[in-house]
């Protein structure tokens, strides 16, 4: 216990631990105060103009219309369409109906807590976990590369109980920042909807929906506190994890992505790990493959689909912290230390 | 007395494809005694570092027995840690720590009382500078808390790898006093150098590793001894004797070396023969003076790493012991 306190403590006394929470909890505030500045409360009077400019909208719909197909049965008649402009048959060219033409379309932006709320624990996620990640490689890539990871041994000789006490305190600190951050992101949000939207229609089945989705991040963000702080252990430096990411990223993804892409392979994202991070906070994400079709009884083309499941992206994100973290254990406990 | 550190027949060898297989240990043996200050020294390459790596459960030997404090190490080395305080190679510690912080996490992770950091930082001298970050540090203060942090557990056993490394000579001078009031206190301490006239002064015995395996051992004035050529310088009362006394010393089996105003003597067992056998012929000594050898000359001379002019010497071309042409090890089996 004394040294999961020891190392909670050297946790929170590293500058760059500090530095970084710091940097990302003003990340997530900017975000909240962003979309505070960018969103208003919409008033009846705002419905009224919103519904005027869709009329105005409609009613210029309408003219085009016309004015095209005139134009159109004018170049018929003159022999003269024939470039592929208009259509064989000008009566074709109408004009939308007038419910086509959403009022909503014309209202500023308003932040509504039960459709919005869910998509903003997407980056809260993403922006913690890239703060975890990066501290958790530095916590352990420090010690090994300055030679405090061979003196905390030379007092504690269990080298798997030094290295999994470290991990542990790693993700006490960080799951003391994101719990109360989350909870912050919550109050923050739902202040936001309070005064720049709406919070109407929220059910208990609602919050129990955003709640998962909030665990759910929570998890996220420690399983890639956990990688970042096994790559720098296995590599027994800082740089090892962060070079990994961006090896994995430019050349694994970005790469990969083109490749697929090329080869014109079928549901190529299903190969890319960020599909599977964004199916593990939105429960599915569906691909679809645009050079398929799929007719409908209706005479539609629609593409074939594939869904992603957060259950598959939890089986991948299982394997990924096994692997990671066995294989730095196992160089842990087997090789020698200098 | 018992001996808190036992190393037999240890052995660590490195495999590498591109530069294929090297011996640092080749069957190395040493044993420290309580309360002693031993001296461990081999030149650069020869496995000391190695060795105390590998006593202090950092590296995995490749055969071989090791004890410390009477236990079996590195299976018993959760029980003995906390006995042994250790410094290994040069001091490492987090940059932008203070050494207050630094001690004060050891502290922590080793459940030593907080007050012991003070006290130690008093001890080392640093306790006016104990809130500065440790990359402000010179070399010398960053020893001197390396040495803080080894002994903040008041360990039994302390093991000190080049500990004057980087001090200025007082700071090497009150090293010297600490080693010996804390060998006086109880604590047997292992001290790695290259400074041998330190060595020489302060230590009871010493190890001499060379290639991986220990070459001599025991205390310093046995080691000394056992490799002192037995030269000895005689002047006599007049310098026109010096050709008679030289004949009659060569005629006696006695090596002689002449200068102008002296002899030098080589292979004297007895330096009381030499006067017996010149007044016998009627000529006096003024001085006899045994040349006594320093540990520097014996290290040289055991490793086979005195410089040679208009060579220069890899790092590890050194002695193999019991090669051809070589003299074996000083002593063999346990302890002096």
């Amino acid at each position: 216990m004394s040294l999961f306190r020891t190392e909670l403590r050297r946790l929170g006394k590293r500058r760059f631990t500090r530095y970084m929470t710091l940097l990302g909890l003003l990340v997530l505030a900017a975000v909240v105060v962003g979309v505070f500045f960018t969103n208003q409360k919409i008033d009846a009077g705002q419905l009224a103009r919103a519904e005027r400019q869709a009329d105005q909208q409609y009613q210029e719909q309408v003219r085009w219309s016309e004015q095209e197909r005139a134009a159109c049965e004018q170049a018929k008649a003159a022999g003269t369409a024939t470039d592929g402009r208009y259509p064989d048959d000008c009566s074709m060219i109408t004009a939308p109906s007038r419910d086509q033409i959403e009022a909503r379309w014309f209202l500023p932006s308003t932040f509504d807590f039960k459709e919005t709320f869910d998509e903003t624990l997407i980056p809260f996620a993403a922006i913690l976990a890239l703060v975890g990640f990066v501290i958790g490689a530095s916590f352990v890539g420090a010690e090994w590369s300055t030679g405090g990871m061979m003196n905390l041994l030379l007092w504690r000789p269990k080298r798997l109980t030094v290295l999994l006490t470290k991990l542990a305190a790693l993700l006490t600190g960080i799951l003391a920042v994101t719990l109360p951050a989350a909870v912050l992101w919550f109050a923050g949000f739902w202040a936001v909807a309070n005064f720049r939207g709406s919070t109407k229609g929220m059910t208990s089945g609602v919050w129990q929906s955003f709640m998962l989705t909030g665990v759910r991040g929570v998890v996220l963000v420690l399983v890639l506190t956990t990688i970042g702080f096994a790559l720098a252990s296995l590599g027994r430096h800082t740089a090892m994890a962060l070079g990994g990411v961006v090896a994995v990223m430019v050349v694994g993804q970005f790469g990969l992505g083109i490749l697929l892409s090329m080869a014109s392979v079928r549901f190529a994202e299903a190969w890319l790990l960020p599909t599977y991070a964004l199916a593990w906070m939105t429960k599915t994400v569906t691909l679809q493959d645009w050079n398929s079709c799929n007719a409908t009884y209706y005479g539609e083309c629609k593409p074939a689909t594939m869904d992603i499941t957060w259950q598959q992206s939890s089986i991948l994100l299982s394997v990924g912290v096994v692997v990671i973290l066995g294989a730095a254990l196992w160089a842990m406990r087997r090789r020698d230390i200098s | 007395m018992p001996a808190v550190l036992e190393i037999e027949g240890l052995r660590k060898t490195y495999k590498s494809r591109r530069r294929g297989t090297r011996n640092a240990l080749d069957g190395f043996d040493m044993r420290v005694d309580a309360g002693q200050v031993h001296g461990f020294l081999g030149p650069n390459g020869s496995g000391k570092t190695t060795t105390l790596r590998t006593l202090l459960g950092l590296i995995r030997p490749d055969g071989g027995r090791m004890a410390l404090l009477g236990h079996e190490v590195p299976d018993a080395l959760p029980t003995v840690a906390g006995q042994v305080g250790a410094i290994v190679e040069s001091p490492q510690f987090f940059p932008h720590f203070t050494a207050r912080d630094t001690l004060s996490l050891l502290a922590g992770a080793g459940e030593v009382p907080a007050t012991r950091v003070d006290e130690v930082l008093e001890l080392v001298g640093l306790r006016d500078r104990a809130g500065e970050r440790v990359k402000t540090y010179s070399l010398g203060m960053k020893q001197r808390l390396a040495v803080a942090s080894a002994l903040l557990k008041k360990p039994k056993l302390l093991i000190l790898d080049e500990p004057a490394n980087g001090l200025d000579p007082g700071g090497i001078r009150e090293m010297r006093t600490l080693m010996r009031t804390l060998a006086e206190s109880g604590m047997t301490v292992v001290l790695s150098s290259h400074i041998l006239g330190e060595i020489q002064l302060i230590c009871d015995s010493v190890t001499i590793i060379s290639l991986g395996r220990r070459v001599a051992f025991g205390p310093v004035d046995e080691v000394l001894a056992q490799h002192s050529s037995g030269a000895v310088r005689i002047r006599l009362e007049a310098v026109s004797d010096l050709p008679l006394a030289t004949e009659a010393l060569t005629r006696a089996g006695i090596r002689v070396t002449g200068h102008p105003d002296h002899l030098m003597l080589a292979g004297v067992d007895k330096p009381a023969s030499v006067t017996r056998l010149l007044a016998e012929q009627n000529l006096y000594v003024s001085e006899l003076a045994p040349i006594a050898v320093d540990l520097e000359s014996v290290f040289l001379e055991l490793t086979a790493t005195a410089p040679v002019p208009g060579q220069n010497r890899q790092v590890d071309e050194s002695m193999k012991v019991g090669g051809a042409g070589q003299p074996g090890p000083a002593g063999g089996g346990w302890g002096a």
